[in-house]
């Protein structure tokens, strides 16, 4: 049985080195052009939040500007479908100013005409979701040259970078005729955005069908009291405002890992004492019978008398 | 439990004596983990991993019957049922899921080390034979369990994973393709697979449990094997389980439990993928489409394919990737030395090395994109991974010259802790061995 | 894990007893002790996941536009997924119900007490007989009022009077009135 096994390891591995050679030998022989994307992609710029970190906290301001720039900005075009208005708690909101937020959202929820039975829309509630821009997903692509602009309630999570990637590209477009990369390489012209695209090298494609959405400081007017609102400005407080929509419970994450981690940390330290209380006993027994033990002195006797170590 | 001196149970409470009259439960927990289990004094802390998988068997059993509570099984709401109602509106939801995710993480960790400490220490010779193979099927169940239950959340990795592994079925000739239809009630994975993924995943894990059942019971008949490899002979060999190996495992899962809460409190999506919070899209392929990490071996071994050879390479790939596993099931026959303790075997220390070395490199190749230069040293990895097993195990058991056994354990444990077996190894004599004395 | 007391069952322990099992055993106890505290703290997200989850408590409140109810009509609606009748009481009625005694009632509660000031003619309750729960008729144009011209129960025959009060039946108590309370003189907010 060993040998049918063996052969079958034998055909296995054999294979896998003609693949080995012959995968080698392709690339050697006709190296492939690198790809635009990696020579020119670049990986997202570090956006330091005040929620980074084991005791990291929410900066409730940031987070309203951001909520702020969702409104006046991207709500325009990106659903929400996971974040209910009741949940802007989170942010500082009473009770009061969220009913008129959920009240006055510019879309409304999709109902039914109490009266005639017709589809229809009815204004928001706070124990409603926002509500999406576009009816379904054909409308969002017939609006939008065929793109279809993602949920924005987990994208924080749901991209390699998180916030500092979703910061890096609102800050990232840049001009495909006059681009550089590193290296000083000008981009080649095929990979330059057609159509309706927009260059932006933090995407991984490069060419990405929304738009610059932060066009202008001041586009967004900020209540007084607060930074600013400079393109860098708006794009990092809508960046801390996406990491909030993907994790509004962050911070009772960080406090109870906090009293878990405390927890297990003495419990570990008391369990061990406890163990090494118990077996200090065990292994001292052991050694008084041990070298003491006539049977055992005999045998390092004999075995030292082999070796010739005097005795 | 064949150990004479083994302490026979004795009830002092009137109701433990009421109760064992009637269900001998008590006498059986007793004999197999409380003072009259005799284990050999010098386990070392790879022999805690057991435990430490049978707990995060439990975590994942529990948070898995409370998530359950609030999942729907529908390919429109699955996605916002686990990321909308569970992570933010459930009460402590958040935590019963993210626990539940990396609980999962965690239980293949110390049931790897669990395995590799198997394969050192040669846990899986005579007597023990069907102790590893029960433990086999055990892996094997975890890694349906842990697949079905990844497609749950019905994101971009989970529905793309589920069409790849399904996909593999269909490698097969003649019966490939009806295989996978039936296995997904469809052509593509879609509402009937992902209830049938549901309900799998709900049943899987306390098969799992029953098979750990046996596990321990075959383990119990030889009782536990130790670091040396030598036999327990006498009574000065063992200590009884409890307290002193309940202690052990007390404290040592107190600290992996804490390493477990630093990751699910602190970095709790740092051992998954970003794709899946994006929603399943079936017209959309993800960029690279990986499994999770504990996947990646058998991901690389299963991509390492690339020419056709009779076979197609596709088949090839897929009859590989499940060979790597089921080769070993002949484990304890391909590797026959007499030497159970790789501490004694300096060859086979060597390759179990390399071996750990090149899963370790499977595991990188698995989880990254291909470019060429990993795709050959995924080629060579995989190469090697079936040579070990198939060809050098066998080779070496048959000639390797081993070092001199002590002749007891108690004998190891008295001439120094220092000089007990550990995979570090002790490779010249101790002083005062028994090397050359009877 | 232990079916034996962890007490002095150190097997080699045949060394001096006295002063080390104190302090071995307390060690051992704090340990299991603190071990037994975590577990049953981890016990609380299990049995907490399970209370109303937060988009089920932002369900508890709801407001109800009564401006279409004329006198003598009612309107069944829902709250907390239970039904709801909002009746708007005729001054017949309300006289009624006004009239009966006290002592005459199973469960004795006056009209005034079932309703807010000012909007005695208002009558708010669950649509759940406290019988056994079906939802009983009367709410709607043409429904079978009952004897007593409030409520009838088809179940078991449970029949309610305009303000809602069991008269006769098996139901042991009137009709749930919900807290709520007058937004505007024509919106009604229950819970």
């Amino acid at each position: 049985m060993r040998f049918i096994l063996g052969f079958i390891g034998s055909v296995f591995a054999g294979i896998l080195l003609i693949s080995m050679i012959g995968n080698l030998s392709t690339y050697f022989g006709n190296k492939p052009a690198p790809l635009a994307a990696e020579e020119f992609h670049l990986e997202p710029r570090a956006l330091h939040l005040k929620s980074d970190g084991p005791f990291g906290k929410f900066d409730k301001a940031q987070l309203q500007r951001g909520f702020q720039i969702y409104s006046e900005v991207c709500s325009a075009c990106h659903s929400m479908k996971l974040v209910s208005f009741r949940e802007l708690k989170g942010l500082g909101y009473n009770d009061a100013e969220i009913k008129k937020i959920a009240s006055d959202w510019k879309t409304q929820v999709p109902s039914i005409n109490p009266d005639t039975g017709e589809a229809s829309t009815r204004k928001a509630l706070p124990s409603d979701a926002f509500p999406s821009p576009f009816a379904n997903e054909v409308a969002a692509r017939a609006a939008n040259n065929n793109a279809l602009p993602p949920d924005l309630s987990l994208m924080t999570k749901a991209r390699e970078g998180g916030a500092s990637y979703v910061y890096s590209l609102l800050t990232g477009y840049r001009d495909p005729n006059t681009y550089k990369n590193e290296a000083g390489k000008p981009l080649p012209n095929e990979a330059k955005p057609t159509g309706t695209l927009h260059f932006n090298p933090y995407f991984a494609n490069l060419n990405i069908a929304m738009p610059p959405p932060l066009t202008a400081e001041g586009q967004v007017t900020y209540a007084p009291g607060n930074p600013k609102p400079t393109v860098d400005q708006m794009a990092k407080d809508v960046a801390a405002f996406l990491v909030w929509t993907a994790e509004p419970n962050l911070e009772n994450r960080h406090a109870a890992g906090i009293a878990v981690t405390v927890f297990l940390l003495i419990a570990s330290i008391l369990g061990y004492l406890a163990y090494q209380q118990i077996w200090h006993d065990a292994k001292r027994a052991v050694r008084i019978t041990g070298p003491l033990d006539p049977e055992n002195q005999a045998k390092s006797k004999r075995a030292k008398a082999k070796q010739g170590v005097a005795g | 439990m064949s150990f004479s001196w083994a302490r026979p149970y004795e009830p002092k409470h009137p109701v433990m004596r009421w109760l064992d009259e009637r269900l001998p439960l008590p006498r059986l927990v007793y004999g197999a983990i409380g003072g009259g289990y005799p284990v050999p004094r010098n386990l070392n802390y790879f022999w805690n991993f057991g435990v430490l998988a049978g707990i995060f068997l439990t975590i994942q059993i529990v948070t898995g019957i409370v998530l359950a509570m609030h999942y729907y099984a529908t390919t429109d709401g699955s996605f916002n049922s686990v990321n909308g109602l569970i992570m933010r509106d459930v009460n402590a939801g958040w935590l019963l899921r993210y626990s539940h995710m990396n609980g999962a993480s965690f239980f293949f960790i110390v049931t790897y080390i669990h395995i590799f400490r198997g394969l050192y220490y040669g846990s899986y010779k005579a007597p023990r034979e069907l102790v590893w193979m029960l433990g086999l099927v055990i892996y094997l169940l975890m890694m349906a369990t842990a697949f079905m239950g990844y497609v749950l959340p019905w994101g971009q990795m989970s529905y793309w994973g589920a069409q790849v592994i399904t996909g593999f079925f269909s490698a097969f000739p003649l019966i490939g393709e009806p295989l996978r239809v039936w296995l997904l009630g469809g052509y593509a994975p879609d509402q009937a697979a992902l209830t049938r993924f549901f309900s799998l995943h709900y049943l899987l894990p306390f098969v799992i449990a029953g098979v750990v059942i046996l596990h321990i019971w075959a383990l119990h008949i030889p009782g536990s094997g130790n670091p040396t490899g030598v036999d327990v002979k006498t009574e000065k060999d063992t200590l009884p389980f409890h307290p002193f190996y309940t202690a052990k495992d007390g404290w040592f899962a107190a600290f992996v439990l804490l390493v477990f809460a630093v990751v699910t409190f602190y970095a709790p999506n740092y051992l998954g993928h970003p794709d899946n919070y994006i929603p399943a899209n079936p017209l959309a392929t993800p960029a690279h489409i990986v499994p999770e990490w504990y996947f990646w071996p058998f991901y690389a071994i299963l991509r390492s394919f690339t020419i056709d050879f009779i076979l197609p390479a596709k088949l090839w790939g897929v009859l590989a990737m499940f060979g790597s596993i089921l080769l070993l099931f002949f484990l304890p026959w391909l590797d026959n030395s007499p030497v159970r303790s790789g501490a004694y075997r300096p060859v086979f220390k060597r390759f179990f090395w390399l071996l750990v070395i090149d899963v370790v490199i499977l595991g990188y190749v698995g989880g990254a994109p291909l470019n060429w230069w990993r795709t050959a040293l995924g080629q060579l990895a995989s190469a090697y991974y079936f040579a070990h097993f198939l060809v050098i195990l066998p080779l070496v058991s048959a000639f390797e010259t081993t070092d001199p056994l002590p002749t007891s354990i108690s004998e190891s444990v008295l001439h120094g802790e220092a000089a007990e077996a550990a995979p570090a190894g002790q490779t010249k004599p101790r002083r005062g061995s028994v090397a050359t004395a009877g | 894990m232990a079916t034996q007391s962890a007490e002095g069952s150190t097997t080699a322990g045949h060394d001096g007893e006295g002063e080390g099992v104190r302090r071995r055993d307390f060690l051992n106890v704090a340990a299991v002790s603190f071990a037994g505290v975590g577990t049953v703290a981890a016990l609380a997200p299990l049995l907490v996941q399970m209370a109303p989850s937060a988009d089920v408590l932002a369900l508890a409140t709801t407001e109800i536009d009564i401006s279409k109810v004329q006198p003598g009509q009612g309107i069944k609606t829902q709250w907390r997924k239970q039904p709801v009748f909002v009746r708007n009481l005729t001054p017949k009625e309300i006289a009624e119900a006004d009239a009966v005694s006290l002592g005459e009632l199973r469960d004795p509660e006056t009209l005034a007490q079932r309703t807010k000031p000012g909007h005695k003619n208002w009558l708010i309750t669950l649509g759940v007989c406290t019988h056994l729960g079906c939802v009983p008729l009367g709410i709607g144009d043409g429904e079978n009022k009952g004897p007593y011209g409030g409520y009838f129960c088809p179940c078991h025959g449970s029949m309610y009077d305009t303000a809602a009060r069991i008269r006769q039946g098996p139901a042991p108590k009137n009709l749930m009135v919900p807290d709520y309370k007058f937004l505007s003189p024509t919106t009604v907010q229950i819970g």
